[in-house]
């Protein structure tokens, strides 16, 4: 019955062996080596800027108030050294890394996405293949709103990436379904969702929201009871889409605490400044 | 092969008309060609994998070999489509495009599994090109999430893939666990593991068997939903609700097992391998099904990565890959399972990898209620996780936590992160940004229907009609996670 299976639990404890150092020095070794052999190439992060948020949770109890908080840490290094060989490597596409987060988060230049993309899927000691997850972000406050996030995953070496790209309304980001087709349906639905345009991409279109629907819903903008409501007319036979009418006003509590119970808390994370 | 009169009756009736339509200018051999055609009528379907011939080249083009005009250039070849009256006075024979048919399948389909509306472009009964209409039961979940507490947040997940509804908790929490830093109990882990695999095999049940229902199978189905009616009745002693649950939250789970819950599971292990015995007794070697499934829906193991697959629908490719395996969360990293691996990336392996799913499901379920400790069910720390009703009773401070739980929520420290489960439809993914705040930021939901239902133009291409009702059966699609 089980001709066509092979149970191979080892060979998944495999993959879980060659970890994220192999997979840097592979990356040093075939990807970069070139620059990582010349001094000048280790330079180049330095122009690299680095976000650090604050993790790890302190709850006030934690916390005495007349002790003395402890000095800030200072900004981690760039210690991935998958990451450094990846910045020394294609200096001019990276705008910033964050090496705080659960995995490493690269910020990529708009213009270069698809070439990074590539360059991830195809060199040797990263092997991207999989685009898991693209998502759109919201930060109204920014200059750039939008964040286009890229989480991307090698099966080969059982690692995760994150990249990043910003981008302002009216701006567009280049599609990248040729490199990864999965994108596709995921970057229709961030322009549904946000209003991100992506250059290039076959087929643009609404996929989530209702033919003929308004607006960007998961834009901060973006009510949360929308503007229409739509029912069925028995006198018209059709549906027809009315203002909204709420019965009772839209209830949104703001239960704030007037005591921190974090550090840095209601503070925006840094980001990595544009060179 | 002997006929009755009443089919030589309904034969020479069938000859009659096709005499008649065709003038009357049938050849005797023509005749024979219809009768054998009928006579021979195969109780199965072909196997209808790759297009056959006659069926591949259906009328794409009139022959235009009877060109009264030889020097002037047709219409239908420049323009195509429909022609006026006078083009087709000037050029009664001139060649003439026959456009692709366009075919609505669902929002209403029995085999649609869900609210899909595929717009199908055939050629004949090929499928030349589909396009799903999804969005049909969208919800808004990422956006309601962003307006309620992290606690409140949690049952929106039950209802994303309404038949895997605790995997889907845990994934949140596990995000939401992973941004607070806060480390779960042991018990706790080991109770996750076990609904976990409870669910898996809810789901594999419901997906298996709908499957063999829309390619023609009934029997499955009605034993399938005896035993998964058995484990919905777990889900309802440990959390009150047979679907729903909001069971798995972030910091552990909402209450203790009950007791002698781990017996019944027991005995219900026991007696649920020799079900899927009986399941695949019916299936495995079943002629239609071997039919309908075998080469259907081939993908290979770089199509797959390519596509973003995961879960069976990666397995069945070839690619070993399992996120219980590679990046263990829970206590998965204790327990002793295998992972199965197809060869020929067809619905037919697909089907395989499931049913030996449910069967590692076993063991796991089996090693969980053997190796369950004794111990706390959700964290100790009382700025995330609520205290008991009865502590609350007693424990002013309780009160007041609890109070606190409830209306403000817990602040969960700035940062982000993308954490994912191993669904049983696939990969799982919850990117949680926080801001500091008692609400996500962002809480976008990575569901793996979405990523297969965005292939099934690509699986589906030249295949039949009736292989695109497998395709749909084997991506184990469940509209609640492809809409959100």
């Amino acid at each position: 019955m089980l001709s066509a299976l092979r149970c191979s639990s080892p060979i998944c404890r495999g993959i879980v062996a060659r970890t994220l150092t192999s997979l840097a020095s592979s990356v040093a070794l075939e990807g970069a080596a070139s620059s990582l052999t010349s001094p000048a190439a280790f330079q180049v992060p330095a122009k690299v800027s680095f976000s650090s948020p604050v993790r790890g949770f302190a709850s006030s109890a934690d916390a005495p108030k007349g002790e003395e908080e402890p000095p800030p840490p200072p900004p981690p290094a760039l210690s991935d050294p998958f990451v450094r060989s990846v910045v020394a490597s294609v200096p001019k596409w990276v705008e910033g890394v964050c090496l705080t987060s659960d995995v490493p988060i690269i910020y990529v230049k708009r213009e270069h996405i698809v070439d990074m993309a590539t360059y991830l899927r195809d060199s040797t000691g990263a092997q991207f293949r999989v685009l898991s997850d693209l998502c759109g972000v919201d930060y109204p406050s920014r200059e750039q709103r939008f964040e286009v996030v890229y989480n991307l995953m090698s099966v080969h070496y059982n690692t995760r990436l994150r990249l990043k790209v910003r981008c302002a309304e009216g701006e567009s980001v280049p599609s990248l379904h040729e490199v990864h087709p999965s994108a596709n349906w995921f970057e229709r639905e961030a322009w549904d969702m946000f209003g991100i345009m992506f250059e290039n991409h076959p087929d643009l279109r609404r996929i989530l929201t209702d033919y003929g629907f308004e607006g960007h819903p998961l834009r901060k903008d973006f009510p949360l009871t929308g503007y229409v409501e739509c029912r069925y007319d028995d006198t018209e036979k059709r549906v027809v889409q009315e203002p909204v009418e709420l019965a009772q006003e839209f209830r949104f509590f703001d239960f704030s605490n007037p005591w921190e119970t974090l550090k840095n808390e209601g503070k925006e994370v840094p980001l990595p400044t544009t060179k | 092969m002997t006929s009755t009169p009443a089919a030589m009756a309904a034969l020479s009736m069938a000859s009659k008309a096709v005499i008649g339509g065709l003038r009357g200018n049938v050849s005797s051999s023509m005749m024979t060609t219809l009768r054998r055609g009928i006579s021979s009528l195969r109780v199965l379907p072909p196997p209808c994998g790759q297009p056959q011939g006659a069926l591949a080249s259906a009328p794409a083009a009139v022959s235009s070999a009877n060109n009264v005009f030889p020097n002037q250039p047709l219409f239908g070849v420049s323009f195509g489509g429909r022609r006026t009256y006078a083009e087709e006075a000037a050029h009664p024979l001139a060649e003439r495009k026959v456009k692709n048919f366009t075919l609505n399948f669902g929002p209403q389909h029995p085999a649609a599994h869900g609210v899909l509306r595929l717009v199908l472009e055939m050629n004949g009964e090929v499928v030349e090109r589909s396009d799903p209409h999804i969005g049909l039961l969208h919800r808004g979940t990422e956006k309601l999430c962003e307006y309620k507490t992290y606690m409140q947040a949690l049952p929106y997940f039950d209802r994303l893939d309404y038949v895997s509804m605790m995997v889907q908790e845990q994934g949140y929490s596990l995000a939401c666990e992973k941004l607070l830093g806060i480390e779960v109990p042991l018990r706790a882990q080991y109770i996750r593991v076990l609904f976990a695999e409870i669910t898996r095999c809810l789901n594999h049940l419901l997906a298996l068997t709908t499957h063999a229902l829309d390619v023609g199978a009934l029997t499955p189905m009605l034993w399938a939903f005896e035993e998964r009616e058995k484990m919905m009745e777990f889900y309802e002693r440990v959390s009150g609700a047979r679907m729903h649950a909001a069971y798995v939250r972030p910091g552990g789970v909402a209450q203790d097992l009950p007791l002698g819950l781990c017996e019944d599971i027991y005995l219900f292990a026991q007696q649920f391998a020799s079900r899927i015995d009986e399941l695949e007794e019916m299936l495995n070697g079943n002629r239609i099904w071997k039919q309908r499934l075998v080469q259907i829906g081939e993908v290979s193991a770089r199509d797959a990565m390519a596509y973003g697959f995961s879960g069976a629908m990666l397995r069945g490719s070839g690619v070993s890959w399992d996120i219980r395996k590679v990046k263990p969360y829970d206590v998965y990293d204790r327990m002793e399972f295998d992972v199965p691996v197809g060869t020929n990336g067809d619905c037919y392996d697909r089907y395989l990898i499931r049913m030996e799913e449910m069967r590692q499901s076993i063991r796991i379920i089996m090693q969980c209620l053997n190796q369950m400790p004794e111990g706390m069910i959700k964290t100790d720390d009382r700025k995330v996780t609520p205290p008991s009703r009865a502590q609350m009773k007693h424990s002013m401070e309780s009160l007041i936590h609890h109070f606190k739980l409830y209306t403000e929520g817990f602040n969960v420290p700035p940062g982000e992160t993308y954490t994912s489960v191993e669904a049983p439809k696939g990969e799982f993914g919850v990117y949680l940004v926080s801001d500091g705040t008692n609400r996500p930021y962002r809480c976008r939901i990575r569901a793996p229907g979405f990523v297969h239902l965005g292939a099934l133009d690509f699986m589906a291409k030249k295949h039949m009609l009736a292989d695109v009702v497998t395709i749909i059966g084997t991506q184990d699609i469940v509209f609640g996670e492809v809409d959100r």
